[in-house]
């Protein structure tokens, strides 16, 4: 087995004529924690959905596993599915809760998944609420469910859009240690994107810096932030306007 | 009480003034109209039920082929985005509200015998003055209805919502068939829409079916014509028998919208 689970050559993606990612060189590496940081329009969301082959990138080529996906060459579904994403905003299904984390072991055809659904729900604390109707639920129950919808498949990579955003520091607590508990037992890739630099700092093992569509620095987390070598990763880290 | 048609109001009676008993009569008309409606169906009354069964074997079989074709229509339309989709959504807003007598009058020309379908004579296309005839031009007036409603309904979904179940594994099928499933309460609507409009429908059905007895004659059109003969205690009858079956059809199509999607 490799070392490294992506790796990213001379990427690109655009968006009728507008360039708005160009990674040259990134590699994600097995079992670790990558935080993606920078702010908002820098092309994080983008660089995920691509992880995700949700979309074909522009030009250049992602080695995934033995796969290589190209602008022409889309990720197979059995790839795809080994991947998935918890988003900034969830969107959930008009059913139970129970049966919104179903929903992807269903598509996939698993019969008798009870057992792996108790599991999850322990894990993200909405035991009580399985049967609930999950339009009922508070914004931070949503995106547990949401967060329990993609742990139950049990990807090879968990990637997290701005996963903790606009929630409440118990929600924050509760989610980050899920993730945690996840990457050091289950040896899930997290690809986290977030504007949180403390998050990242809290989380990751090492940290990308992304900025107009083009990756400034990457580093393990202690290097990039106690001795950054892009001045603009210096001022990023200490909260200063970097565009 | 009084045999139907005994009590006959003359109708073409000029009726410029109102007196006082005509208009105690008319409450008595509705309340004849509605014994008359409980005995026919009580007994139920061979006449009737012909007339029945054929309305619904009419709307029904033209409500079929619009859902059949118009929901994935609708879907489509509402999924996707391509060149034309406006043309294509402004024509079949305009769809929805034909007037049914020019869909009768239009599907009529088509069909009669020097029109440019009839004139080919094919056991495909059926004859005018026929129950196929009038689920023709019932699909006309609901098809539009259906996928109308139905595109609105998968518009109305979130966006993000087919992303975030493609992340999760589905295919484009699935994502597309869960997007269906969350705007289920408009896709029944649409259902709801499209039967309502052609069960109720009179202009195309009398054009082109022609209200022929034991043939083509629906419950709108026997209406119609028990009115015309002065026999109002029937044409209420078979007003609330047509309003009685609608509101029980559509009372089973909520039944199956509230049927929840949890196992």
């Amino acid at each position: 087995m490799s070392e490294w689970l992506y790796q990213l050559e001379n990427l690109t993606k655009e968006y009728g004529g507008r360039r708005v990612l160009q990674v040259d060189n990134l590699q994600v590496r097995r079992g670790e924690v990558l935080a993606v940081v920078g702010p908002s329009g820098a092309g994080k969301s983008t660089l995920l959905r691509l992880l995700n082959f949700l979309e074909p990138p522009s030009d250049g080529c992602i080695r995934f596993l033995d796969l290589q996906v190209t602008a022409d060459r889309p990720a197979p579904l059995a790839y795809r599915r080994r991947v998935t994403m918890v988003f900034q905003r969830p969107v959930l299904l008009d059913r139970s809760v129970g049966a919104n984390i179903r929903y992807g072991l269903q598509i996939r055809g698993c019969r008798n998944e009870d057992h792996e659904l108790v599991a999850v729900l322990d894990l993200v604390r909405l035991r009580d609420v399985v049967h609930q109707p999950a339009r009922t639920l508070s914004g931070g129950e949503a995106q547990r469910v949401a967060l329990a919808r993609a742990i139950v498949l049990r990807p090879d990579v968990l990637l997290l859009d701005e996963p903790t955003a606009n929630l409440d520091p118990y929600n924050v607590g509760l989610i980050e240690s899920i993730l945690r508990n996840l990457n050091r037992e289950f040896g899930t890739t997290l690809v986290l994107v977030t504007h949180n630099v403390f998050q990242a700092r809290r989380l990751a093992d090492r940290v990308a810096l992304l900025l107009e569509g083009r990756i400034v620095e990457v580093a393990d987390v202690e290097a990039f932030f106690q001795a950054p070598q892009d001045p603009r990763t210096a001022a990023f880290v200490r909260g200063e306007m970097v565009y | 009480m009084p045999p139907a048609g005994a009590r006959r109001h003359q109708a073409g009676k000029w009726r410029g003034h109102v007196p006082d008993e005509t208009r105690r009569s008319t409450i008595d008309e509705i309340w004849n109209g509605l014994t008359e409606a409980f005995r026919r169906l009580g007994t139920l009354d061979p006449a009737l039920v012909e007339i029945v069964l054929l309305s619904f074997r009419v709307s029904g079989t033209a409500l079929l082929v619009s859902v059949v074709l118009g929901i994935p229509l609708g879907a489509a339309l509402g999924l996707s985005r391509f060149v034309g989709r406006k043309l294509v959504t402004a024509l079949i807003y305009t769809g929805m509200g034909f007037p049914p007598v020019v869909v009768g009058l239009f599907v009529y020309l088509l069909l009669s015998q020097s029109g440019p379908l009839g004139r080919l004579d094919s056991p495909l296309i059926p004859d005018l003055f026929t129950p196929g005839a009038m689920v023709v031009a019932q699909i006309i007036l609901s098809l539009p209805l259906v996928a109308g409603f139905t595109m609105a309904a998968v518009l109305g979904v979130d966006p993000e919502l087919r992303q975030q179940v493609q992340s999760l594994g589905a295919t484009r099928v699935q994502a597309a068939w869960t997007v269906l499933a969350e705007a289920r309460s408009g896709v029944v609507v649409s259902v709801i829409a499209g039967f309502g409009s052609i069960i109720s429908e009179v202009g195309a059905v009398m054009m082109v079916g022609g209200n022929i007895e034991h043939r083509t004659r629906v419950l709108t059109t026997a209406i119609v014509l028990e009115t015309r003969k002065g026999n109002f205690d029937l044409a209420l009858a078979l007003g609330f028998i047509l309003l009685a079956l609608t509101f029980l059809t559509n009372v089973a199509m909520l039944w199956l919208q509230g049927r929840s999607l949890d196992r």
